[in-house]
C-alpha cells in the first residue's frame, strides 16, 4: 500500500466485493419473502424465522471454522497433498479483524501478504459467506411447513459452513485438486452451490416425508398452490436482483493475467483464467431470457414455474458462462429448464418427495446439468492458467457433478437428516402440522385482541360513553 | 492507557497492526465465540421443545373450533 497504483487495485478490488455482498443480501431477502408466500398463512411466521435465523448461525459458523476450510482443503486434504497453511483465516487470526497491514503476524506470511489479507479479508470472506447463505437458504425452502426450526439451524450450518465450503475448496480454488486432476469448470457455481444445495435438499425430504394431505392414498400429487402470489414474485424478483451481485462476487475484478514478463490486466473467475463483466452481463441475461422462455412453454405459462424456470435457467448455464456465446448460454439455459421441470414431476410421482418450493430441480437438478454441459460445450479448454492442470472434459465435470450433488450435497443432508430424526429432532408434531406452526403467535394474538376490546369497554363505562 | 496497540495515528501505519482492543485475547475470544454458539443450539433445543409439548395440549381445542367454525 505504500505506491498509488498498487494502493489503488487493492481498494478498488475491496471495494468491489464490498458492493457484491451488499447486492447479495438481496438474494436473502428474496428467498425469506418468497418462501412466506408460498407457505400457508398458518405457519408465515416460524417459516420467516427459520430462514432468517440462517444469518446469524451460518455466519458466525462460517467465521469460525468455514474461512479456514476453503483455504485449508484444497487438496483433499489427503487426495494431492496435506493441509494447507491458512494463518490469515483462522478465527483467532489477527488478519480476521480491522488490520492496517504492516509486520507479518505468522512465520508463512510476508510483509505483502498481511498487506493484502488486511484489506481483502472481510470483503472476500463476506462473498464467501452470502454464497453459504444462499446454499442454506435453498435447502430452507424445499423443507416448509414440517421440519422444526432448531433441527433445520444444525443442517443449515452443515451445508453453509461446512459441506459447501469443502466443495469450493475442491472445485472453485485455483488449485483445488478437481480443477488440478480432473479440468473441473464451474465457474459461477451451478455445482459447488445450486446442485450441491439441492442434492443436500434431496437427501433431507427423503428423511423428512410429505405434508399432511400432500399425496392421495393412491400416491398421486395434490397441489398445495402459493399461497400469496405477489410476495412469490417480489421474492423471484429480488433474487434475479441479488444474482447480479453473485455472478460478480464469482470474478476478481482486477489482475495482471498475461504469462511471462508482459502485462494485461483484466477480471478472472475464480479459476484466475480471464474473463470479462461484460461477458458474464451477456451470458446472464441471455441465459435468463432463455429459463423463462422454455419455462413459459412447458409449464403451459404457469406464473411460479416460469419465474423459477428464469433461475433455473441462469442456474444451468452458470458453470460456463465465462465463456459461451450469448445465443449459446440461452439455448443451454433453455435446455436445463425442460430438464429440471420434467426431472421434477417425476421425481415427485415415482418417490412422493414434496419439495415445496422446486428447490431439488431448480438448483440441483439444473445446477447438476449445467456442470455436465459445460463439459461437453467447453470440452478442451483450460479451466485454469496453470498449464499442468488438466483440461476441461465430459467425464471430468460429469464426475464433479456426481461429487458436487451426491457425495457433498445428498449423503451429508440424507445422514444428517437420518441423525437428526432419531433424536426427534427433525419433524414437527404432528398436531401441530394440522394447527399450524404460528397457533401460539395466534392464540396470543386473540387473547391480546379479547383483553384490548374488554379493556376498551371498561374504559367506556368509566367515562359514561356507554352505560 | 489505551486498551489498543496505539494510542496516536501519527506514527507509520503499518507498525500499528491489528485496530481492535485487547490485542492477544484472540484465541480467548475464539473459544468463547464457540462455546456461545454452541450454547444457543442447546438452549434452543429445550426451548422448542417445551414450546412443542405445550402447543400439542392445545391443539385438539384448535382444530374442534376451526372445524365448528367452519
Amino acid at each position: 500500500m505504500d505506491n498509488e497504483l498498487a494502493s489503488l487495485g487493492v481498494i478498488f478490488t475491496e471495494f468491489y466485493y464490498w458492493v457484491t455482498v451488499v447486492f447479495m443480501f438481496l438474494i436473502h431477502a428474496g428467498f425469506c419473502v418468497y418462501e412466506v408466500g408460498v407457505s400457508r398463512r398458518k405457519n408465515h411466521m416460524h417459516t420467516l424465522m427459520k430462514n432468517t435465523m440462517i444469518i446469524p448461525l451460518v455466519t458466525i459458523t462460517f467465521f469460525y471454522f468455514g474461512w479456514w476450510i476453503y483455504f485449508a482443503f484444497p487438496n483433499g486434504p489427503g487426495i494431492v497433498g496435506g493441509l494447507l497453511s491458512a494463518p490469515w483465516a483462522t478465527p483467532w487470526s489477527e488478519l480476521m479483524g480491522p488490520h492496517m497491514g504492516g509486520a507479518p503476524v505468522s512465520a508463512t506470511l510476508t510483509t505483502d501478504d498481511t498487506a493484502f489479507w488486511s484489506r481483502i479479508n472481510g470483503v472476500f470472506w463476506a462473498a464467501f459467506l452470502l454464497f453459504s447463505w444462499t446454499a442454506a437458504s435453498i435447502v430452507s425452502g424445499a423443507c416448509i411447513e414440517r421440519i422444526r426450526s432448531g433441527g433445520f439451524w444444525i443442517l443449515a450450518v452443515l451445508l453453509g459452513s461446512f459441506c459447501w465450503i469443502i466443495d469450493a475448496a475442491w472445485g472453485w480454488h485455483p488449485d483445488g485438486w478437481m480443477v488440478q486432476i480432473l479440468g473441473y469448470h464451474d465457474a459461477y457455481a451451478s455445482g459447488v452451490i445450486h446442485a450441491i444445495a439441492g442434492g443436500f435438499a434431496l437427501g433431507v425430504l427423503i428423511v423428512l416425508g410429505a405434508r399432511i394431505g400432500r399425496f392421495k392414498k393412491d400416491g398421486t400429487p395434490r397441489v398445495i398452490a402459493p399461497q400469496n402470489p405477489w410476495l412469490v414474485t417480489i421474492g423471484l424478483f429480488l433474487i434475479y436482483t441479488g444474482f447480479w451481485g453473485f455472478y460478480a462476487a464469482c470474478n476478481v475484478p482486477m489482475i495482471d493475467v498475461q504469462a511471462g514478463d508482459g502485462v494485461f490486466f483484466s477480471a478472472t473467475n475464480i479459476y484466475l483464467s480471464p474473463t470479462s463483466l461484460s461477458a458474464i452481463t451477456f451470458n446472464f441475461l441471455m441465459s435468463l431470457s432463455g429459463g423463462l422462455l422454455m419455462a413459459y412453454v412447458v409449464s403451459k405459462g404457469d406464473a411460479f414455474w416460469t419465474y423459477s424456470g428464469g433461475l433455473a435457467g441462469i442456474i444451468a448455464a452458470s458453470a460456463g458462462n465465462d465463456l459461451y456465446h450469448p445465443i449459446q448460454a440461452m439455448l443451454v439455459a433453455a435446455g436445463g429448464v425442460f430438464f429440471m421441470y420434467k426431472m421434477h414431476y417425476w421425481v415427485e410421482r415415482r418417490f412422493k418427495i414434496d419439495d415445496a418450493v422446486g428447490a431439488v430441480a431448480v438448483h440441483g437438478y439444473a445446477g447438476f446439468y449445467g456442470v455436465v454441459m459445460a463439459g461437453f460445450m467447453l470440452w478442451g479448454y483450460p479451466t485454469s492458467p496453470n498449464p499442468e492442470y488438466a483440461l476441461i472434459t465430459p467425464w471430468g465435470n460429469f464426475i464433479g457433478a456426481i461429487i458436487m450433488f451426491g457425495v457433498l450435497g445428498f449423503l451429508p443432508g440424507f445422514i444428517g437428516a437420518t441423525i437428526l430424526n432419531k433424536f426427534g429432532m427433525l419433524r414437527i408434531p404432528r398436531e401441530i402440522e394440522l394447527v399450524g406452526l404460528d397457533v401460539t403467535t395466534e392464540i396470543l394474538a386473540e387473547e391480546e385482541s379479547h383483553a384490548i376490546v374488554e379493556a376498551e369497554k371498561a374504559y367506556a363505562h368509566e367515562v359514561g360513553l356507554i352505560k | 492507557m489505551s486498551t489498543g496497540s496505539f494510542e496516536s495515528w501519527t506514527g507509520t501505519i503499518t507498525d500499528i497492526g491489528p485496530l481492535y482492543p485487547f490485542v492477544g485475547t484472540e484465541l480467548v475470544l475464539s473459544i468463547v465465540g464457540i462455546v456461545c454458539w454452541i450454547g444457543w443450539h442447546i438452549w434452543q433445543y429445550y426451548f422448542e421443545k417445551a414450546e412443542y409439548e405445550e402447543e400439542v395440549k392445545k391443539c385438539s381445542v384448535i382444530l374442534e373450533k376451526r372445524i365448528s367454525e367452519e
